[in-house]
């Protein structure tokens, strides 16, 4: 009999007490619903993200351009996804035409945009979609600059699961890379981003 | 290769050692307290946690009872994704996959996510074995592995060793497995990250194959989540070209909109953070991003003989979180080597006499008493596994396993049956034991209260008095009471 075969049957022993005309739906599951997102989800979703010690910019789309050039400052080798939108991107950034990882590794920084932004958590979701890049381009620099707009910020984890669509890769982000391995002692920066600058735009 | 390491002795002689070592004892009590505090912190901010916690459990139910449909499912969903399902009946079999896979690709080494599974099924030293490298990368995995140690806790499984121990291992081992740590490396946290991630990075940035576990996998559209802190997660998932994860049966959620719950529950649970730094989710292959090849390991291993179990079968909902490691007395002063188990613990001491079979094994038999059962585990735990009730359950498994045996207990049992069966036997023993408490009742002990208490007894009885206070007998017991006064009626009603 194969494993697949086997491990079946065993689970079908198992679970004999299960009556034959029960269905999962039978068994009843009552969850919280989504909370509706609110105009001050924005100033929540900000203060949440600063928390991880990451740093938040507020800006309007007018003064974005000043931001982003102090966000980047200090980052001589820029990574942008090849598809990110040319207002956002700097004249001299490298565009990530699918960079070896040795190549990624030697760039300091990539600047992209996000899915959505979670207020409760303060998490910025990417799917990976146009202007976030691959996964590993904002993985391997040691900074990430990643512009939100104020109306991709939903309340909470439900409102986010159900915007999402699974079948893309998704990366959710909350602060930048950390550790607690040592003594529980929380350390910002082990092999993500050290830098994570949030530019909340709108 | 099993759930459980080679040679540590039946859990209260193990305790014993851990006990005396006061680094450890301190280290243990530092690391708890910060954690417990943090989740309660959190947990506190969200309105209707409760209903969080039986949503989890509900959910997990629904899962577990339609294991085969959803299973069945899953399978589904990863072919038509582009990733390629393997099914593991046992550790070996899901270890003989794995090597196979490495190499196919030629490989010598793989880098690794932290995963329960894996080290469950001793999945490090078959590849080894095999010749090839099997690189921890998580920074807690990575400190014992260099120190060549064993975890003892599920989230931080270095917790038992300070910054200090962590230095010593780091400016001795990373040097002989690769990037070498700086020389004037101090014991501050950071400084310790940024050893790791300079040794690490070549590592990442140079494999083939990364072996990850799953938190979670969606049966309806076959995505598997990835929760994680520091970045090597991303890294194994992201880089090589090849991905195998080995994912436990019971790591099945149905929906995708399911996910939601446990996101919730797991990273406020387990570090005490409203959310954990990166969730990775990937559903099979993604051309131009990731891994072009994607396996995924369906392991067994144990876990139909829990869901065979009507009352054990909760703890297959057990999300890894570690909450009740952290709030359980037993575990804060023993630590997690004295449950002989990668799964320490309240829920280890469940989990892995279920996993294995219990009557077979005195270390395994040793797990379900190591408890007070006071409950504090039931209080925490997101999806509400009732483990006091498991470990009852269980220690009921073991008698039964032992009846009939010639042991102590056993024979002082039979003898307390006989005694007390018959009206003339059992007033015989209340005037020995009457005559025995007056003699003794000058006794200096005493058990809060003012009760006079002896202290160790000889002989077999030794190992029960050990570490309990033994009351000296009434003397005079309540039928001799009763027939002296005739219940307090006559003469004086008072005890003798």
């Amino acid at each position: 009999m194969s494993a697949r075969d086997e491990i079946l049957g065993r689970v079908r022993t198992a679970l004999r007490d299960v009556p034959g005309t029960e269905t999962p739906a039978d068994v009843a599951v009552d969850r919280p619903e989504p909370r509706p997102t609110t105009h001050e989800d924005v100033e929540l979703f900000a203060e949440r993200v600063a928390d991880y010690k990451a740093t938040v910019v507020r800006c309007t789309p007018e003064d974005l351009p000043t931001h982003l050039a102090a966000a980047l400052e200090g980052v001589p080798r820029l990574l942008a996804p090849a598809d990110l939108p040319e207002d956002l991107r700097p004249a001299d950034a490298i565009l990530d035409e699918q960079l070896t990882t040795a190549e990624l590794d030697t760039v300091d920084g990539v600047l992209t945009t996000a899915a959505l932004g979670i207020a409760e958590t303060g998490t910025i979701v990417l799917d990976h979609g146009p202007g976030q890049g691959r996964r590993a381009a904002t993985l391997v620099p040691d900074r990430h600059v990643c512009v939100v707009r104020t109306d991709q910020v939903v309340a909470d984890v439900a409102a986010a699961v159900a915007r999402l669509e699974p079948t893309r890769p998704l990366t959710w982000i909350s602060g930048p890379s950390a550790t607690s391995d040592i003594e529980l002692d929380r350390v910002e920066g082990v092999h993500g981003p050290r830098t994570l600058i949030v530019l909340l735009v709108g | 290769m099993s759930a459980t390491f080679l040679g540590t002795p039946a859990f209260p002689t193990a305790a014993r050692a851990a006990l005396a070592d006061t680094q450890l004892r301190r280290n243990l009590a530092h690391a708890t307290g910060t954690i417990r505090a943090k989740r309660a912190a959190v947990v506190g901010e969200v309105d209707e946690w409760e209903r969080l916690r039986l949503a989890g459990a509900a959910l997990k139910d629904r899962t577990l009872r339609h294991l085969d449909t959803y299973l069945v499912q899953l399978e589904e969903s990863l072919t038509r994704a582009g990733a390629t399902v393997h099914w593991a009946r046992d550790a070996a079999e899901a270890n003989r996959i794995v090597v196979d896979i490495a190499r196919v690709h030629g490989t010598d080494e793989v880098v690794k996510v932290k995963s329960m599974a894996t080290a469950e099924i001793g999945l490090n030293e078959a590849l080894e074995a095999a010749g090839i490298h099997a690189w921890e990368t998580d920074l807690a995995e990575l400190i014992v592995q260099l120190g060549e140690d064993l975890p003892s806790h599920i989230l931080v499984p270095a917790i038992h060793r300070n910054r200090s121990e962590v230095r010593e291992i780091f400016l001795r081992e990373m040097g002989r497995h690769g990037k070498a740590a700086p020389r004037d490396l101090t014991d501050t946290p950071a400084e310790l990250a940024a050893a790791a991630r300079a040794h690490l990075r070549e590592k990442f940035l140079r494999a083939k194959v990364a072996v990850s576990g799953a938190n979670f996998a969606v049966a309806e559209t076959g995505t598997l989540a990835v929760v994680e802190s520091e970045g090597n997660g991303r890294m194994c998932l992201t880089l090589p070209e090849v991905l195998v994860s080995v994912v436990g049966i019971e790591k099945l959620v149905p929906t995708w909109a399911d996910l939601d719950v446990f996101l919730q529950l797991l990273p406020r649970s387990s570090t005490g953070e409203r959310m954990n730094p990166y969730t990775s989710m990937w559903t099979g292959v993604t051309p131009g991003d990731g891994p072009q090849e994607v396996h995924v390991v369906l392991l067994d291993n144990g876990r139909t003989d829990v869901l065979a179990d009507e009352v054990g079968r909760q703890a297959l909902r057990c999300i890894r979180c570690s909450a009740c490691l952290n709030v359980c007395p037993v575990y804060e002063r023993t630590g997690g080597h004295s449950y002989g188990s990668v799964y320490p613990g309240p829920i280890g001491a469940i989990l892995t006499p279920m996993l294995r079979g219990v009557g077979h094994d005195t270390q395994l038999d040793s797990l379900p008493y190591a408890s007070s059962l006071c409950g504090a585990c039931f209080e925490v735990c997101p999806v509400r596994i009732d483990i006091p009730e498991v470990l009852v359950h269980l220690r009921t498994k073991v008698v039964d396993a032992h009846r009939g045996e010639p042991k102590v207990q056993n024979l002082a049992m039979k003898a307390a049956s006989w005694a007390l069966s018959d009206a003339r036997r059992t007033a015989a023993a209340e005037k020995v034991s009457g005559a025995v408490g007056r003699v003794l009742r000058g006794t200096k002990r005493r058990a809060p209260g003012g009760r006079g208490v002896l202290g160790a007894l000889p002989g077999p009885a030794a190992a029960w008095s050990d570490a309990r206070d033994v009351p000296v007998p009434a003397p005079e017991s309540f039928r001799a009471w009763w027939a002296r006064t005739d219940g307090g009626r006559r003469g004086n009603g008072g005890a003798k």
